[in-house]
């Protein structure tokens, strides 16, 4: 048990992490009744993906991904000098050095994009909450049973 | 039963996901196929990126530079999701009325139509001193910051809609303070609905301009023709700062939109 | 300019709907005509994209002009599937528009500006899906996609429309959710996001290509296409969304996002994965297609219950989602399935458009929602008649029509596989749109003309010069799901081309 342990959780924790939050979010999103607390659970869901993509991007050892000028620099000159390409081993950056840049980029997008759904989806809270003075799903589907088509 | 479905659902998930975990590389592996590739493709990404960025692109913020250069086509239509959420409650909230509403309150009617009210400043703030006074000295200070970041997004942290989100919180800030008529008399309701709409134009018109120098579209070095400043490098770092002001705008505006909205139900008036 | 199609086409209804959002809100006479400009030409880029790819070959576009090395920008790629797709998108949101086109003294939801934004962006969101070659900007597009429908789903008049919507979101939001872990896992797997170079890297490494990692990835990329094209145990919300929106959205979106979603599907699997998936995992693929003749007997029966009109329509979609990914999942050596998916995309598109557009001008012209409101309906409305008829005909699969011919290539791929629950259900589902539609027809020819409905109680408010603009685009609708079928010879060409290519790449890694 402890081998299984110190082999499949402590190496990839953050994966644990983000699938145990992840499935409580999705829970509330389908489990819950009230409107809101699904749209919380949908939140944490989400939110539970950034986790995953930023965990990838992390190196040990690594700072943020801000190539400081003077380094920067360095690299202007060893390109003018015909030093080879990017890459070659005398290189003055050392990409060990920053973390993964992609996955920051990606989980913004991802971000935008949630809070943009968050807002849609609230906008229709209230809407439903004028026409049927309720957010509790039940109550909401027994009042569209009994209505009839007011087209 | 739905509790139970929704139990049998998680797990099943859950199962799924973890299942592949132990093929996964160990977390913080700086040799892991996300951080530095795995053979037989190109060179990673993102290892190009680290190494590139500067050379391509001066920009010392490898982040911004992906984000607005090389991935700019994602990062547009990121900011056509913002438009488009800022849209949708508006089309959500105030073209969308029942009807018995509709007949009952004549002023329903204009914003039943989408059109927009243009109420001016109705003066609630000038019974909250304290807090107005605080306002009046946060919210320069707040949009100071807020263009501080946009501006800095190229050598630090920042950029557009970190920018953009500290500029749409001094307008909240107003609207919480003086009430929103007052946050109002400041960005008209149509003036926010065309700023951000005007944000992306910014955006897709910069990455459009390459097209008329034979380049591809969201191509920045072909600026270098226009700007007569430093060559394709320094051309494509002023492209990403005039991207990163069209995003700002966008994300300033619908930011205030969505809370001047939802924090009325759409009807602009009284609320908080 | 002509060296930029494949970025225009998603461009221009950008460009338009940012127009139409600046100046549409002061002057909402200017809406229209820009979202037609704009709409136009798209139209006029994707046909130059199609001939591109008919003439030359795919064509590869790199934004951003970053080309190498390959992976670090974002690439676009037309084949002959996805230009031809470009150009049914463009034609469908063409039709539909025209329909929604502002009549003079309407106050409806969808004639408001907000609704032209809406309307563009979902066509931004369409064409950058079929388009891009990049997994992670599939997702934002998506998004995009999913946003706007929810926005043109809840501004439709019923109060259950909300409601619909709100469902639509959630259901929409955890499918893009799926989609984009499946992409996380598939970069934590190659590290690259740009469908050729994961293509190239899993051909590459046959033990990264047979990790779990990657079998994750593929499950759930394709738990949120499904979710999104609406297959039979993830249907819920498509029925309600598309059925309680207003007419002018339900046309654009009912015939174009579910099929999108396939194309991705197929795109994802062939583009990516490769069909290899299908062809080394038999029990895999049965499974498939045993939960896609699931879909095609659900819908089947869902529809067969439905009174309403619309709601009916919707049911036949989820059942026409089901023959595509069936078709696409067939393994047959010969391709014909996949052929006939591709295929149906497009005709499934240009024959569901015809009829959501005929039911629109049966429900906006006469009131008719529901099967019995149509009694004796279509002694008074002929052209509307004729071109629901071509399309309920093709829906049925009748020889000259596009229907039969989908259907054709299915069932060749699906007897070469010998998938015979697939053809039961292929040839059961055409007999209950056989009784369907002639249900329809027979109430609609033969029925009585009600009394009460000859003295206008409201029913027809806007008969007369302009039903001429709802009528028009039907026609238009109803003569390409003809030509789409009488001239199948040069479209199967095309798409046997990218098919027969991707074949290459397949026994390239073999």
């Amino acid at each position: 048990m402890m081998e299984w342990i110190k082999t499949t959780i402590v190496p990839h924790f953050n994966f644990w992490i983000y699938v145990v939050i992840m499935m409580l979010g999705l829970w509330a999103a389908i489990g819950k009744n009230n409107l809101i607390k699904k749209l919380i659970g949908l939140s944490i869901f989400q939110t539970a993906i950034l986790l995953l993509y930023v965990s990838m991007g992390v190196k040990e050892g690594a700072s943020i991904p801000i190539v400081d000028e003077t380094m920067g620099e360095a690299a202007v000159d060893f390109m003018a000098q015909g030093g080879g390409a990017a890459g070659a081993t005398a290189f003055p950056i050392n990409p060990d050095l920053f973390a993964n840049p992609l996955p920051h980029v990606l989980m913004l997008t991802a971000i935008v994009v949630g809070v943009a759904t968050l807002g849609v989806a609230l906008a229709l809270c209230q809407v439903i909450f004028r026409d049927f003075g309720t957010l509790e799903e039940p109550e909401i589907l027994n009042q569209i049973q009994t209505i009839q088509d007011d087209v | 039963m739905q509790k139970l479905f929704a139990t049998i659902a998680v797990i099943i998930t859950g199962a799924i996901l973890l299942n592949a975990v132990e093929d996964f590389p160990r977390f913080g592996d700086p040799h892991s196929p996300p951080n530095s590739g795995v053979s037989g493709g190109s060179v990673s990404s993102s290892v190009h990126y680290l190494q590139n960025t500067y050379l391509d692109t001066r920009v010392p913020n490898v982040v911004t530079a992906v984000l607005a250069d090389y991935r700019g086509y994602d990062t547009l239509f990121e900011t056509a999701v913002i438009l488009t959420a800022g849209i949708a409650v508006f089309a959500i909230l105030r073209v969308v009325r029942r009807k018995d509403e509709e007949e009952s309150t004549g002023s329903e009617e204009k914003a039943c139509s989408g059109e927009f009210s243009t109420s001016d400043s109705d003066g609630e703030g000038r019974h909250r001193v304290v807090v107005g006074t605080a306002c009046r000295v946060v919210v320069p200070l707040a949009q100071l910051f807020g263009f501080y970041i946009i501006a800095h997004g190229h050598p630090s942290p920042g950029g557009g809609f970190q920018g953009g989100v500290v500029l749409g919180t001094s307008f909240i800030l107003l609207a919480l303070a003086g009430g929103l008529g007052s946050a109002l008399g400041r960005l008209r309701e149509d003036m926010y609905l065309r700023l951000a709409c005007l944000g992306v134009f910014i955006y897709a018109g910069i990455g459009l301009l390459s097209l008329f120098f034979r380049r591809n579209f969201l191509d920045y070095g072909a600026l270098s023709g226009l700007l007569q400043t430093g060559g394709e490098e320094m051309a494509r770092s002023h492209g990403i700062f005039g991207v990163e002001l069209g995003v700002a705008m966008t994300v300033t505006s619908v930011m205030f939109a969505l809370f001047a909205n939802l924090s009325t139900r759409g009807e602009l008036k009284g609320g908080l | 300019m002509s060296e930029h199609l494949p970025v225009i086409v998603v461009l221009a209804p950008l460009f338009g709907a940012v127009i139409v959002g600046f100046f549409g809100t002061r002057d909402r006479h200017l809406c229209f005509p820009i979202a037609l400009t704009a709409l136009a030409l798209s139209f006029v880029c994707s046909i130059g994209v199609v001939h591109h790819v008919a003439t030359v070959g795919a064509w590869d576009y790199f934004v951003g002009g970053w080309e190498s090395p390959h992976g670090v920008g974002i690439q676009l790629r037309a084949d002959g599937v996805n230009s031809l797709l470009l150009l049914a998108i463009a034609v469908v949101a063409l039709l539909a528009l025209v329909y929604s086109i502002r009549q003079d003294g309407e106050k409806d939801a969808e004639k408001s500006p907000f609704f032209y934004v809406l309307f563009l962006l979902l066509c931004v969101g369409l064409f950058g899906i079929t388009i891009t070659g990049d997994a992670f900007n599939v997702y934002v597009l998506i998004e995009i996609t999913a946003l706007t429908s929810y926005g043109l789903v809840a501004i439709g008049s019923s109060r259950r429309s909300r409601v619909a919507a709100f469902q639509y979101l959630v259901i929409g939001t955890v499918g893009a959710s799926f989609y984009l872990i499946g992409v996380g896992y598939l970069y934590l797997a190659v590290g690259s996001l740009n469908m050729a170079d994961i293509r190239t890297i899993l051909a590459a490494n046959p033990e990264i290509a047979n990790s779990r990692i990657i079998g994750t990835a593929l499950v759930f990329i394709l738990l949120g296409v499904w979710t999104k094209m609406g297959l039979f145990p993830l249907h819920g919300w498509l029925p309600n969304a598309y059925s309680y929106c207003p007419s002018g959205s339900a046309n654009l979106m009912a015939p174009l996002v579910t099929k999108v979603s396939v194309y991705v599907m197929i795109r994802i699997l062939f583009g990516v994965f490769g069909l290899g998936v299908i062809t080394e995992n038999p029990g895999w693929s049965d499974l498939v297609v045993l939960i896609a003749v699931g879909s095609i007997v659900a819908g089947s029966v869902m529809a067969l219950t439905q009174r309403e009109i619309k709601k009916m329509l919707c049911c036949l979609i989820v059942a026409e989602v089901g023959y595509m990914v069936g078709g696409t999942w067939l393994g047959d050596a010969g391709r014909w399935g996949l052929t006939g998916s591709m295929y149906h995309i497009l005709a499934d598109a240009m024959m569901t458009s015809c009829l959501f557009l005929a039911a629109g001008v049966f429900a906006k012209q006469f009131g008719a929602t529901r099967l019995e409101h149509l009694s004796g309906l279509f002694r008074r409305s002929p052209w509307a008649a004729g071109a629901f008829t071509l399309g309920g005909l093709a829906m049925i699969g009748v020889p000259p029509m596009c229907g039969f011919f989908s259907k054709f290539y299915l069932i060749r791929g699906a007897i070469d596989s010998g998938h015979w629950l697939y053809i039961v259900a292929l040839l059961g589902s055409s007999l209950v749109n056989a009784i369907l539609f002639f249900r329809i027809f027979e109430i609609a020819y033969f029925g009585e003309v009600p009394e009460s409905s000859e003295s206008s109680e409201g029913g027809c408010p806007t008969r007369g010069r302009h039903a001429a603009w709802r009528t028009a685009p039907l026609l238009v609708a109803a003569a390409l799901t003809l030509l789409l079928g009488i001239f199948n010879r040069p479209v199967i060409d095309l798409i046997r081309g990218t098919v027969v290519e991707n074949i290459d790449i397949v026994s390239m890694q073999e």
